[in-house]
Order: C-alpha cells, then structure tokens, then sequence
C-alpha cells in the first residue's frame, strides 16, 4: 500500500496547527468543564442509580409529585403554544415594519432574559394580585389571576417571550423576497403568500423557539414561586416540590423529581428535534 | 398603504403593530413599571431609607462580591474553550461544543441541587468536608459554585462562533513574523474578539447578579451572611415589607436596563465584531 494511499484511509488525524497554546487551553476547559458541570450532574446520577427504577416510579406517581408535574408541563406547554402565536407576530413585525420605537421595541425583548427572576416574579405578582392594576380589572368577574395556575401560565408567557422571537427574527431577515414575489407573479394572492410559502419556512425555526420556551418554563423556578400561590395539588410546580424536599433534608425524593424531569424534558426536546428534521425534509433547509 | 402582491395594507399591518405593541407592553413594560412604581409608593424618603439596612446592604455586597468571583471565572474559561474549540481539529467537538451549553438546559433549582448532593450535609463528599470543618452549602463557596454553574456558558458561547469566523490566518501571520504565543493572543486575538468578549461579560454579569433559583438552594438564607440581593428580594416579599422588596429589586431592575443598553448598543455599533448570530 503507497503512503498516499495509507493517509487516505486513516481516519480524520488532527490537521496539526502552527498554533500554540492547545494543550493548556484545552486541558483547562475539560478540567474546568469537568468539575463545574459533569461531576455535580454524575452526583445526580449517583443519588437517582441508588434509588433504582422502581425506588424512582414510587416518589414520582405519589399524587402530590404526580399534579406537580402535570401542572408544570401542561401550563409550560400552553405557555410555549402562546408564545410561538404572539412572538411570531412580534417577529414579523419587528422585521418587515418599520415605525417610531421599533428599536426601543426590539431591545426590550430581550427584557426577561435580563431581569432576575425573583424580580419579574414579585412585579407579575404585585400586577396579577386582586389590588393590583390588571388584577383589579379582573376581581369584579370573580376572575383570580395571581395565585391560581392562570398565575403560573403568566409568568411562564413571561419568561418563554424572547426565545420564539430571538428563533424566528433571524429566518424571517434571512428570507428571500424573490420567492414571495415569484409567489405573487404565479397568481398567488398575500394571504396565500404568507400562509403557504412564509409560514412553512418558518416552522423548523418556529419549532425550535417553542422547545427552548417550553424547556425554560418547566424548570422555571423564581418567576413562579412568587405568582403561584403554591397550594400542592392545585398550584404548586415541580421545581419547587424539589427545593421542599430538600428543606426537609429528603435527598432522594428531591433527586427522583428533579430524574423525572429531565427524562420527560429530553424525551420532549427530542420529539420536537425530530418534527424539526421533518419539517425541515418537507420544506427544505432554513 | 394598500394591498399589493407582496406586502399586506394597511389594515392589517397596524393590527399586526398594534397586538405586537399591545403584547409586549402587558407582558415587558408594564412589570417593570410595576416594580418602580411599588417601590417609590411611600415616596423617596421611603424608599432611600430602605437601603439604610444593614441587611440589605450585606446582600448588595455579597451579590456583588459573587459576581467579582464567578465572572472573571467564566471569562478565563471561555476565553481557553474558544481557543481550544476555534483555532483547533480535535475528534469530539461537537459534543464538547453541546457539553459547554448543558447548563442553560437545566433547571436552576436542579443547578443547585446537584451541589447539594455532593457538598451538602447527606451529600456524597459532605462528611469529608465537616471532617476539615469546610462548608461548601449553606455557605458563601456554595453560592459562587451555583453562580460559575448557571452563568457558565454565557461568554464561551459568544466566543466560540466569532473565532471560528475569524479563523487562524492573521494569528499564523504574527507568529511567522515572530511574534510569541501570548502576545499574539494579546495583540491580534483580542482586539478582534474584544465586543463579543464585552458582550459575553455583560450577560453572564447580569445572570450572575440575579440568579435566584440555583442560589436559594444552596444558600440556607442566612441574612447577613449568605442572603444574595434576589434572595433579599423574597424575604423582604414574605415579610410583607413591600417598599423595602420592591427598592431591591428596583436595583436589579435597573442592572437589567443597563444590561439591556449596553448589549444594544454592541449589536448597532459594533455588530461586525459579534458572532453572526447576534448581528441585527
């Protein structure tokens, strides 16, 4: 066999590089990966391992455990829902309008990104409160917004809002005109345009912003507690059924819930990867 | 401006403008109104004389003594992993790449509570260290820990894209002109990284200032020695001492604008040197 040919048929060797410095920088960055990340999450994995599936099912279909974790997903879910309708508006109008505040308009987006949570925690529910400016609006109705699960939904919108817009903005200024015109010149009237040719090549991006919403609202902790009123079997989350069992020093139940959650999030995340490839296959690359 | 084949009129256009406006005012402008106006609702006096406590002035002090620790952590480190991932081949790094971006995928309170089951009392290295008489949880080492691990990714991820744009050909320049590793780094790296590195610092800082649910975890809420500034927040909330609650948080709220002022003004002026994805 040539050495030409030899080279060929080894696997991707490390091109070499005329810089210096990989091996500090990279032995650093695992060094530091390694016990800042993966040695406290393996300690998650240790703790839920010793409990065994079983041990796990028990803590997680106690009723209590089991309305927590319907609560947080099920409002996350319509939280994520909402926001991909409004912030698909936001989007569009953010990048085909133009009128006075639109960058003003556009910063602010990014606001719950920026504001602590415990913050936009106690403003929602100083807002929401029956004495407070929406709520008050509300009480005459007998409608309680604070307090309840609509609480919880709120503060969840609140939270999930930048990352459909942040998702879906950057497509939206990335999209060919041409294909919306050559759209009018074949006969296709706006709304067709928008609905049969913009949407679709928006949804893999729309998808994406729904699943980073939706996988930041069921681990959201600060924005809720404050809002929620957290009655268990009503109002109460997932997460903060977590920090009450480590109150009560109950190391194992906490490790179980917290399992629970990220084995439903992953298996949410990877199902909408998948609608993603699909759509993607069905609507070509965006 | 009436309907034409590629643009809608009028009618829907400013209902589209008006919902969006309308939206982002109920659910962005009006909270943070809110917190303003409950915090000056006793007036100025009210609201200056509750920064005079001594407990409130210990959490603005540890909050900020946290981020002095946890930013510039973070910074060494997303500087090594930019380089290492940007200017480098190695097999594995993409998951490496994944790897960096797993702590914005977990929930903060589970952030903390991996922590806690390592260091805390029943946790796997928690008798080791009441051997050496070290408290990691219910202590301030705690509290940077779950900071470093929430904010960990800010600044590495900015990096990382915009080197990989930039690639290695201005630093193999410096270097066949004989200039050495570090001042290569320093003199050529650096300034053309230098607002993605600002930028990073900036989120990661106001992320490191305000995170609440990783921290409450770890920190046993022990005024004046382990209550951060958002944990203030809720104490002060609990206690019904609304004004005081609210004046905090007024000082978050205001980081948070600052925050958000300063990254706009990165993205319009020095959108060119910021990874692609942040150019508006």
């Amino acid at each position: 066999m040539s050495v030409a040919a030899l080279r060929s048929w080894t696997p991707a060797i490390p091109r070499p590089s005329p810089l210096p410095g990989f091996g500090i920088t990279f032995g650093f960055t695992l060094t530091y990966l390694s016990l800042i990340v993966l040695l406290p999450l393996a300690a998650l994995v240790w703790r839920a391992s010793g409990l065994g599936l079983d041990g796990i099912w028990r803590v997680a279909t106690t009723p209590r455990v089991l309305a927590a974790l319907e609560t947080s997903f099920v409002i996350s879910a319509l939280a994520s829902l909402v926001n991909a309708f409004f912030g698909t508006i936001v989007a569009w109008v953010l990048t085909r309008y133009r009128f006075p505040g639109r960058k003003i308009l556009d910063a602010a987006v990014d606001l719950p990104f920026a504001l602590p949570t415990a913050v936009a925690g106690i403003a929602l529910a100083a807002l929401y409160a029956p004495n407070g400016w929406i709520g008050e609006l509300f009480a005459p109705y007998g409608i309680k917004i604070a307090f309840t699960p609509l609480g919880i939904f709120i503060a969840l919108v609140f939270i999930g809002l930048p990352f459909v817009v942040r998702t879906v903005q950057p497509v939206l200024q990335d999209l060919d005109r041409e294909i919306e015109e050559a759209s009018a010149t074949l006969g296709a009237s706006r709304r067709q345009t928008v609905f049969r040719i913009v949407l679709p090549t928006l949804l893999p991006a729309l998808l994406t912003g729904i699943t980073l919403a939706f996988a930041r609202a069921v681990g959201e902790y600060g924005s809720v507690i404050f809002i929620a009123g957290n009655m268990p079997f009503k109002s109460e989350i997932a997460p903060l059924l977590i920090v009450a069992k480590l109150e009560e020093y109950d190391y194992a139940g906490a490790s179980a819930i917290a399992t629970v959650m990220l084995v439903i999030s992953f298996l949410a995340l990877l199902c909408i990867n998948l609608l993603q490839v699909l759509s993607r296959r069905r609507f070509g690359n965006a | 401006m009436r309907e034409t084949a590629t643009n809608e009129g009028s009618v829907v256009r400013w209902t589209l403008i008006a919902l969006a406006v309308g939206f982002l005012a109920l659910f962005l402008v009006l909270p943070l109104v809110t917190v303003f106006a409950e915090a000056l609702r006793r007036g100025l006096d009210a609201y200056l004389a509750s920064f005079a406590d001594a407990d409130t002035q210990s959490a603005i002090l540890l909050t900020l003594l946290i981020a002095a620790i946890a930013v510039p952590l973070n910074l060494v480190f997303g500087i090594c992993a930019a380089w290492s991932v940007a200017k480098f081949e190695f097999p594995g790094k993409s998951l490496l790449v994944s790897l960096i971006d797993l702590p914005f995928s977990v929930s903060p309170v589970v952030s903390g509570l991996v922590y806690v089951l390592l260091f805390g009392a029943k946790g796997l290295l928690g008798p080791t260290l009441s051997d050496w008489d070290f408290k990691i949880i219910f202590a301030v080492p705690g509290i940077v820990l779950a900071t470093v691990f929430v904010t960990f990714p800010f600044i590495a991820r900015e990096l990382i894209p915009l080197m990989q744009e930039q690639g290695t050909a201005e630093e193999e320049a410096a270097l066949t002109l004989g200039a050495s590793g570090l001042r290569t780094f320093l003199t050529v790296t650096l300034p053309n990284v230098r607002w993605a590195l600002l930028y990073g610092v900036l989120l990661c800082n106001a992320r490191a200032m305000g995170e609440f649910g990783a921290v409450s975890v770890v920190s046993g809420h022990i005024r004046g020695l382990t209550n951060t500034m958002p944990l203030h927040v809720e104490i002060l909330y609990n206690e019904y001492n609304f004004v005081a609650a609210f004046a905090v948080a007024s000082l978050l709220a205001g980081l948070a604008l600052v925050t958000l002022v300063g990254k706009s003004i990165l993205e319009w002026r020095h959108g060119d040197g910021l990874a692609a994805a942040r150019r508006h």
